[in-house]
């Protein structure tokens, strides 16, 4: 048996620097373009874009160290709920409450983490569910903090640096949005292409030959689960942000499932596959959904089925499907 | 006093519909180790036929239950043939992602032909009368329902100790390779547990309509409810789901009588320490 070779060849410094800029130069390009060419349709591209960072999370967890979880809405949902209580009570600044909602999420992380990285299977999905469930009811039953099931609304959130402030249709919002993510595929390009992220695909091909040379296979997990659930808190503070709004649902299953299909439909393990499934699904979603919610959950139904049987590897690795079929015939 | 009576009666009755509808979850699961999120899928189905027949067809109560047990069946047949048996050999997170798909595309079926809203079940009126039993008076819904899973319960515990197909399936449980290489028809075996298993989801889906109503929306609302009781209880354990069942459902009905509010966070961080505790469940054996 052959084991992937972990490690790229080793590439000039130009290169790896590219190769570290690369998804986000193609992100800005792509929302200048979208700017330009839908400039009233910019909360939905927002909503793609807050969609995609937290996919982009999701991916640290599932595609690079292969970890399954059905929860990852339980970090998303109280970095929305930091943010907002936050803006409401203490600072209106957006950055620190981007800061805050990180360190939100992370904390959630790292206490669910803790004990959810112990077990796998069904018993890991079964906790993480849980995990979700009891924050979504603590949302829903602490009225005097969230809000209950009214949520939070009426956040205002004062200028952005103290220079831009958030217009009405949503240009700022979007600028502000895209360049968060910018920021975040370059975290995420380093990481992974660190010593740490190529542990995580260790781990994910064998744990036990991981830990066999040494590595602290449970560690690494927690801290990627931890580093994720920042990300995701952060995901969630840009959405209670951009909307004004935080309910119970950022706690609801069906987003943790999303999450999950968004970055199958793409292909886990690589950013542009997170980026591909979210665009996709987003678009699709919006378009099926105006027509009839019901027909939507057929479709999705239908695209799940069809990549797990045909394209198992999401629809990044259908190029180069094609390319070799076209060599065969 | 009457309290503690009315949590016991009603916890019980909650468990046994659980147990009716997970265990055939707990067999398939234990058996083919696959992670099917959609089972509740069949307790929806036979509470939808269930429904056609007796509100909008008038037949009877007995023979519509009958009728949607044998269509079931007949389905999951169907679908154990063309789908499941390829999703046995996928990865955890295919089979995750493929059962997802089924529930959806089901859902979206079922709200194609009957609408979203909540199908109610025609039940003989004899099920909303009232039975004395001496010390106390018992809806006689409830004793149906605790009856009839004594009576699965009873009827599975035959199968699996005193048939030779028992004996088979508890062979393929222990370990399919040696199960295979024995001479043991392993596809045949699953594929009778899969449908066994679909028709029991279908009677507690219908006895369970009062508690758990059916809707389109049935088979994602209540999946977190199944799988919970079959980790728990561990899988491919009877037993195990049986007192899984039965607890969880007393757990979840005292915490909504005693404390209202906070009775789901409860039950859901009483779950989540178990499981960090037992990863296999109670019963289940060590992998």
């Amino acid at each position: 048996m052959t084991m992937p070779v972990l490690s790229p060849p080793k590439p000039s410094r130009v290169h790896a620097v590219l190769g570290v800029l690369m998804p986000s130069v193609c992100v800005l390009i792509g929302a200048i373009l979208a700017f330009l060419m839908f400039p009233y349709d910019l909360s939905f591209l927002t909503r793609i874009v807050i969609m995609m960072i937290l996919v982009v999370s999701f991916d640290l967890i599932l595609g690079q160290a292969g970890i399954a979880t059905l929860g990852h809405a339980a970090m998303y949902g109280c970095g929305a709920y930091m943010a907002g209580l936050l803006a409401l009570n203490v600072t209106q600044d957006p950055l620190l409450g981007l800061l805050a909602a990180a360190l939100a999420g992370g904390l959630v992380a790292w206490l669910s983490g803790l004990v959810l990285l112990r077990t796998h299977g069904v018993a890991l999905l079964m906790i993480s569910i849980a995990v979700t469930m009891v924050l979504q009811e603590v949302a829903s039953q602490a009225r005097w903090l969230t809000g209950g099931a009214d949520g939070l609304a009426g956040i205002t959130i004062g200028p952005l640096l103290g220079l831009f402030e958030f217009d009405f249709i949503g240009q700022v919002a979007f600028i502000y949005s895209v360049c968060v993510l910018a920021v975040i595929l370059v975290f995420c390009q380093i990481l992974i292409r660190s010593p740490f992220g190529l542990a995580l695909r260790g781990i994910d091909g064998s744990a036990s030959r991981m830990r066999a040379i040494g590595t602290p296979v449970y560690r690494r997990k927690v801290t990627v689960y931890v580093i994720a659930g920042a990300i995701a808190g952060i995901a969630g503070a840009l959405a209670a942000q951009v909307t004004g709004l935080v309910g119970i649902e950022v706690f609801n299953f069906s987003l943790s499932a999303d999450v999950m299909v968004m970055l199958i439909l793409g292909g886990a393990g690589r950013l542009y596959g997170a980026l591909i499934g979210t665009l996709l699904f987003m678009v699709v979603h919006h378009v099926a959904a105006s027509i009839d919610p019901f027909n939507w959950l057929f479709v999705i139904g239908l695209m799940l089925l069809l990549v797990v049987f045909v394209l198992p590897k999401g629809l990044v690795s259908l190029p180069g499907r094609v390319t070799r079929l076209w060599r065969r015939a | 006093m009457s309290l503690i009576l009315s949590i016991a009666v009603d916890g019980i009755a909650y468990g046994m519909i659980l147990f009716m509808i997970s265990v055939g979850l707990s067999i398939t699961m234990g058996l083919m180790r696959i992670i099917n999120l959609a089972h509740g899928a069949f307790a929806l189905l036979g509470g939808a036929v269930v429904h056609l027949l007796t509100t909008r067809m008038e037949v009877a109560f007995i023979p519509a239950l009958l009728v949607a047990v044998f269509a079931v069946v007949l389905i999951a047949v169907l679908l154990e043939r063309v789908l499941f048996r390829q999703i046995y050999g996928f990865t955890e997170l295919g089979q995750v992602l493929a059962t997802i798909g089924i529930v959806f595309i089901m859902i979206a079926s079922i709200n194609f032909f009957l609408g979203s809203t909540i199908l109610p079940i025609g039940v003989p009126a004899m099920f909303t009368t009232s039975v004395d039993l001496g010390f106390r008076t018992l809806p006689f819904h409830r004793l149906v329902v605790i009856v009839s899973g004594l009576l699965v319960l009873g009827g599975l515990w035959l199968l699996m100790e005193r048939t030779r197909f028992g004996i088979y399936l508890r062979a393929a449980v222990d370990n399919r390779a040696a199960a295979a290489s024995l001479g043991i028809n392993t596809p045949y075996v699953y594929l009778v547990a899969f449908a066994i298993g679909a028709g029991l989801a279908a009677v507690g889906g219908v006895l369970g309509a009062e508690l758990l109503p059916i809707e389109a929306y049935y088979p994602l609302r209540y999946m977190v409810l199944f799988l919970i009781v079959v980790s728990v209880g561990g899988l491919g354990s009877i037993s195990g789901s049986f007192f899984a069942s039965i607890g969880l459902g007393i757990l979840d009905t005292a915490g909504r009588y005693l404390l209202p509010g906070i009775g789901t966070i409860f039950f859901f961080v009483a779950i989540a320490v178990l499981l960090a505790l037992r990863p296999n469940g109670l019963m289940g054996k060590a992998q």
